[in-house]
């Protein structure tokens, strides 16, 4: 792709920005923003006018070349490529040696990462609950209520919101200062408040976990609620009525009728909050780092490849973090087609 | 007349003789536990939010000694923050204006050409036919699963050694569009296959090749998922944290917003009066889409939640 020459143009001179000139780095910037753009288009332009033009001959195949080579190049060179070798990577040493299964067994006895692992089980078993249970709980509350839209803004706001921000928030929240001092953090505010002693909730382990994992279920519980709220304006109001007729009171027709009318969406919502929770990164990095025993897997496999340059337990834990996602992946997919063919 | 006599029947065990409609409203209404519980969970999820956008306008030695909700005893506001986190020069400055360039220069592209490439691919895939495009369709479609983390290692090293262009923007669209796919085209073809087939028939009929017919059928009817996948697109983008640390190489000249606060608060005690300003600062854009254009977000989000 074109727009890989251009660095060969921009290297060379000290960048503005890094001399401190903020108007010459923000022309320059908009420069490579401008070329990156118009090389772009050029090439696709391009690709696009000569498969126009092409000969009568094979005209159909060079077309359809045109259209898809540039998508498959990439993902095949920066995809697929990729995982194949982090695959093998995961079964050698920083100096590229082959080492076999050493790494999972290092993976495995070493105490740091049995930690990592645990931590991310941890997660894995609370913020989907936690997050579909408030999600649900508060989109039948709001049902039907007056400012339904404005409450459910609300709740579904951190989800547009950077992880990294949301840390930034929270970090705040949670922010303490020894006893005696002026608290600056609103939680421990709270427990001065109640005559209690402030906390270091980030560094004291393995509470500093559930502190964390609050972070990811006020940003997922959104997402189930919206999901969820769609799934019960969905049920039938005959078969409440039914219900409510036979006699069921309001938490029977709930359990009875709205549940299982929304299984699929429930299902939905918790492989999905599932795959976003192994995954979780931003939030442990921005937050704590992954000291204090509060790393998991994503993080760590950054810790390990990036800053410590160990390729191969880097790749490793990536692997692992693969083989854990992969079935919830499937699962999920799956229903959601059933639930496609069913509307 | 007898009608309404039997309506009128039916509705009687019902005590306040409303319509079964009326009185769903009418309990709902009144189960105040409900309400309250609701309310409570809108204000907790809303407090944290709040706190840090009041913080922001606070005097920077407030910020450090004092919590935000003393603005209702004490109020004093400030801009200076804000001059702060933008402005400032120096090498220990937050330097946040930068940023917030390198942050727009960073997620146009990676949201444009995504969706550029996706919307061709997805196109050739619904509507060209030719050996093997449904096996391909699917290995494109099973690469969603493949977690970033599978592809950083090895991508960087293409970048470094084979191109040399790791730590420039180049690297890093070249980085969001490679991930981006797998998801675009899918929800792309999703879309575009369910074109009526005698559309795209009535322009073959006319004489009009592939790239007409993706030009003049295909894209202007695309318009509403291109949008909803765009800003999807957009905003992973612009709240990226992970791609951005392996491909951007840190600097200043790179690195969006997301970085350089994730790396202020690895200093909390040093960057406590900045930090507010500068994450609301990232947070402004995402918020603005998402209040402004909140159905094709929420569109764009479901549909893309378990991209990553």
């Amino acid at each position: 792709m074109s727009m890989m020459m251009m660095p060969g143009m921009l290297a060379g001179a000290v960048p503005f920005a890094a001399r401190g000139d903020f108007w010459g780095a923000l022309w320059e910037k908009f420069g490579v923003f401008a070329i990156g753009l118009v090389a772009f288009i050029a090439v696709v332009g391009l690709v696009l006018f000569l498969a126009d033009r092409a000969p009568k001959r094979g005209r159909d195949f060079l077309q359809l070349l045109a259209f898809v080579a540039p998508a498959m190049i990439l993902l095949a060179v920066g995809l697929i490529y990729p995982a194949v070798r982090t695959t093998y990577l995961a079964f050698t040493n920083r100096t590229g040696e082959f080492i076999g299964i050493d790494n999972f067994v290092w993976m495995f006895t070493q105490p740091d990462i049995v930690t990592t692992l645990g931590n991310t089980l941890l997660w894995v078993a609370l913020v989907p609950t936690i997050s579909t249970v408030v999600g649900l709980a508060y989109a039948v509350f709001i049902d039907k209520s007056r400012g339904e839209k404005v409450l459910k803004s609300l709740v579904f706001m951190p989800m547009a919101i950077s992880f990294v921000g949301a840390g930034i928030i929270w970090r705040f929240v949670y922010e303490y200062r020894a006893t005696g001092f002026e608290q600056i953090g609103l939680l421990n505010q709270v427990l001065v408040w109640l005559g209690l002693e402030p906390q270091q909730f980030l560094i004291n382990s393995p509470w500093n976990n559930l502190f964390l994992i609050i972070v990811m279920v006020w940003i997922q519980t959104g997402f189930a609620m919206v999901l969820l709220s769609a799934a019960i304006k969905g049920v039938p109001i005959e078969r409440l009525e039914a219900a409510r007729l036979d006699g069921a009171n309001a938490w029977q027709q709930f359990t009875n009728v709205t549940i299982p009318e929304i299984r699929g969406s429930l299902v939905v919502v918790v492989t999905t909050i599932t795959i976003a929770t192994l995954k979780v990164f931003d939030i442990v990095r921005t937050m704590t780092g992954g000291n204090f025993d509060t790393s998991v897997i994503a993080n760590e496999m950054y810790t390990q490849a990036f800053n410590r340059g160990e390729f191969g337990q880097g790749s490793a834990l990536a692997l692992v973090l693969f083989i854990m996602v992969l079935p919830i992946v499937i699962y999920n997919v799956r229903v959601m087609r059933k639930q496609k063919e069913i509307r | 007349m007898s009608g309404v006599a039997a309506t009128a029947g039916v509705a009687k065990p019902n005590p306040e003789g409303n319509g079964p409609k009326l009185k769903r409203v009418k309990q709902r209404l009144t189960s105040r536990g409900a309400t309250a519980a609701a309310i409570l969970i809108a204000v907790v999820w809303t407090i944290p939010t709040f706190g840090l956008f009041v913080n922001s306008f606070r005097p920077a030695d407030d910020i450090r000694t004092s919590g935000w909700w003393n603005i209702f005893v004490n109020p004093q506001f400030s801009l200076e923050n804000y001059g702060d986190v933008l402005f400032s020069g120096g090498a220990s400055s937050a330097n946040l204006g930068s940023y917030f360039i390198n942050s727009i220069v960073v997620a146009i592209p990676s949201a444009l050409f995504p969706i550029v490439l996706a919307s061709m691919a997805a196109y050739a895939f619904a509507w060209i036919k030719f050996p093997g495009s449904n096996a391909v369709f699917v290995l494109v479609f099973a690469l969603q699963i493949v977690p970033l983390q599978m592809a950083l290692i090895p991508l960087l090293q293409i970048f470094s050694q084979v191109l040399g262009i790791s730590g420039t923007f180049p690297a890093v669209w070249i980085a969001h569009t490679i991930f981006g796919l797998p998801l675009c085209i899918f929800l792309l073809h999703n879309f575009i296959s369910e074109i009526p087939a005698d559309v795209i028939e009535a322009a073959r009929v006319d004489g009009a090749n592939h790239t007409q017919m993706f030009f003049r059928i295909i894209l202007p009817l695309s318009v509403p998922a291109l949008a909803s996948i765009g800003i999807f697109q957009f905003l992973w983008v612009w709240n990226d944290l992970l791609v951005a640390l392996v491909f951007s190489g840190g600097t200043v000249d790179v690195a969006p917003l997301t970085q350089r606060l994730a790396e202020l608060v690895g200093n909390f005690g040093r960057n406590t009066q900045l930090l507010p300003a500068g994450a609301f600062l990232a947070l402004i854009v995402p918020l603005i889409v998402f209040f402004s254009l909140q159905r094709y977000f929420v569109r764009g989000l479901l549909a893309g939640s378990t991209k990553g």
